[in-house]
């Protein structure tokens, strides 16, 4: 509880995320019948995320990497860094798609993942169809992941105010087996990652794969030709020097992404 | 569960581990970076789970250039042989209804390691205080029956003050009474669950509220000192600060970046 300046007192939220959920579960303890409780068990239950081949829709039999095991697996999460990877390193040879993701959750809007309409989150898989060592044939032992992913600026702690960095800017986060040099400087204490970054980041620090995290800070989140272009300097490095082929034409192709994902903003429409 | 760094796990066999709860003003886990920090424990595995939010940083102790570039995960494990001491430090929030599988978890880890006890560091709401407690200190102890036995003298000795009994529905003046501890986290969890399984745990917290909790931080590992004597004790030196403690490099910026000077 705090005590506002008009004299008011109200429910201060709690850092630590412990008062809702304290307060659900006591009160769930009281009036959660078992019935509740065994409803969203089951809604639980159902959650589930498939691997599907893109064109038929039919699940994969086996694990994606035991069907196409890859030497380098890149992610990229979110609109500016799926539009680098899309212009720069698939629009150089030629890229097969795999598969896709679906995933279903109680906070899905449609009721199962056969239905999920293309607004919704996409995640697809695609391999490098002339160079096997790219989601190729090479054992797993020696994968080597890439992640790119968006961040607005704001989250970026510094001694300066953010509204006077550079941005957009990289920075990058690897694991102890990651022994190339990033191409930019590492993230800095006490800045910290969360969300899907960091789950991938966190299981390959504790299973030893050697993974690499380009964080671009941002101040445009939308999809924009400046904070895509801040990912260029990877294209230098070690992994995906191989991988890259024109960047000139690549760069048309990223100005074209940008003009059909335009939506022309008017308030009479 | 444990994943050690190395090849193999380590012995903790007979060691004390300190964990905090994830609580009120976060005083717990600032608790452990401290001890970590000023102990300068090495690390020696990780807690891997699903039931935190993930997250990744830098190395959060980091002294130098040098050693300033070790990722860190949300729930990581060192320790410190030569006193016998294991730190489980956490760093993000539990996600829904993850709160109690990972008290399982963690408890079938403790026993399966070897530890000898346990001690959960802490906090409980200030302002859920009655009145005599308002007059006391803020400090508060839990012993489980099993750790009761082998510490009892020693808590004597330190005249410690335990956690008071309350009314488990405090609206309803004939509700029983039992140990609450408001804003606790999974301490209560924890608790229980070591009692009933015969587990050697204690419970150190403060009574705090939100805001900067650093000194509450610092007050708890001084409380914690006083029993296990991990560094000099206060009373010998009476001129020594609590700057005894080592602040970790990333407790930079607890509230922000800086300030644009265009707003002045």
């Amino acid at each position: 509880m705090a005590a506002t300046f008009f004299g008011e007192v109200v429910k201060a939220p709690c850092r630590a995320g412990t008062e809702d959920e304290e307060e659900e579960e006591e009160e769930e303890g009281r009036r959660e019948m078992p019935e509740d409780r065994e409803v969203r068990q089951q809604l639980a239950r159902k959650r589930e995320v498939r691997l599907l081949r893109r064109q038929t829709k039919t699940s994969l039999e086996v694990s994606l990497l035991e069907k196409y095991p890859c030497s380098k697996f890149i992610i990229a999460i979110g609109n500016n860094a799926v539009a680098f990877l899309s212009s720069f390193v698939m629009n150089s040879g030629v890229w097969e798609e795999v598969g896709c993701a679906k995933l279903w959750n109680e906070w899905c809007r449609t009721a199962d993942t056969t239905h999920l309409s293309s607004t919704e989150a996409f995640c697809g898989f695609y391999h490098l169809k002339s160079n096997p060592s790219v989601f190729g044939s090479c054992p797993r032992k020696n994968m080597q992941i890439t992640i790119l992913t968006c961040r607005h600026v704001t989250d970026y702690k510094t001694l300066e105010s953010t509204g006077s960095l550079p941005s957009p800017f990289l920075k990058a986060l690897k694991t102890q087996n990651f022994k190339d040099p990033a191409c930019c400087p590492l993230l800095e204490q006490p800045n910290i990652v969360h969300d899907l970054p960091a789950a991938v980041l966190s299981y390959c620090q504790v299973w030893k794969i050697p993974a690499i995290l380009y964080l671009c800070y941002t101040d445009v989140m939308k999809l924009d030709l400046i904070t895509v272009e801040a990912f260029k300097p990877i294209l230098s490095t070690r992994s995906l020097k191989s991988l890259v082929k024109n960047i000139p034409q690549s760069t048309e192709i990223l100005k074209k992404l940008m003009t059909t994902n335009e939506i022309q903003s008017n308030i009479y429409t | 569960m444990f994943v050690p760094c190395g090849e193999s796990a380590p012995d903790l066999a007979g060691f004390t581990l300190l964990m905090p709860a994830v609580s009120v003003g976060n005083v717990g886990q600032l608790a452990m970076d401290l001890i970590i920090s000023t102990l300068n424990m090495s690390k020696i595995g990780y807690f891997y789970t699903d039931c935190l939010v993930p997250m990744v940083g830098n190395n959060p102790y980091a002294t130098a250039e040098g050693n300033s570039t070790e990722l860190s995960i949300n729930a990581e494990v060192y320790s410190l042989p030569s006193r016998k001491l294991v730190a489980l430090q956490l760093r993000s929030i539990f996600i829904k209804y993850k709160s109690k599988p990972f008290c399982e978890k963690l408890l079938s880890w403790l026993k399966s390691s070897g530890c000898a006890r346990v001690i959960v560091l802490s906090s409980s709401h200030s302002y859920q205080r009655n009145d005599l407690q308002l007059r006391s200190t803020p400090f508060r102890y839990l012993l489980t029956p099993s750790m009761q036995r082998s510490v009892q003298n020693k808590i004597k000795s330190l005249n410690w003050q335990e956690m008071e009994k309350s009314r488990c529905i405090p609206e309803i003046d004939d509700s029983e009474f039992c140990i609450r501890i408001p804003g606790g986290g999974i301490t209560k969890t924890l608790y229980d669950e070591s009692c009933s399984k015969e587990i050697q745990m204690a419970v150190l917290l403060k009574f705090v509220s939100e805001g900067d909790n650093i000194p509450d931080a610092l007050g708890l590992v001084e409380y914690l000192n006083e029993w296990l004597q991990i560094i000099k004790p206060l009373s010998d030196d009476p001129t020594a600060s609590t700057s005894r403690w080592k602040i970790p490099s990333s407790w930079r910026l607890l509230f922000g970046s800086g300030l644009p000077p265009a707003l002045f």
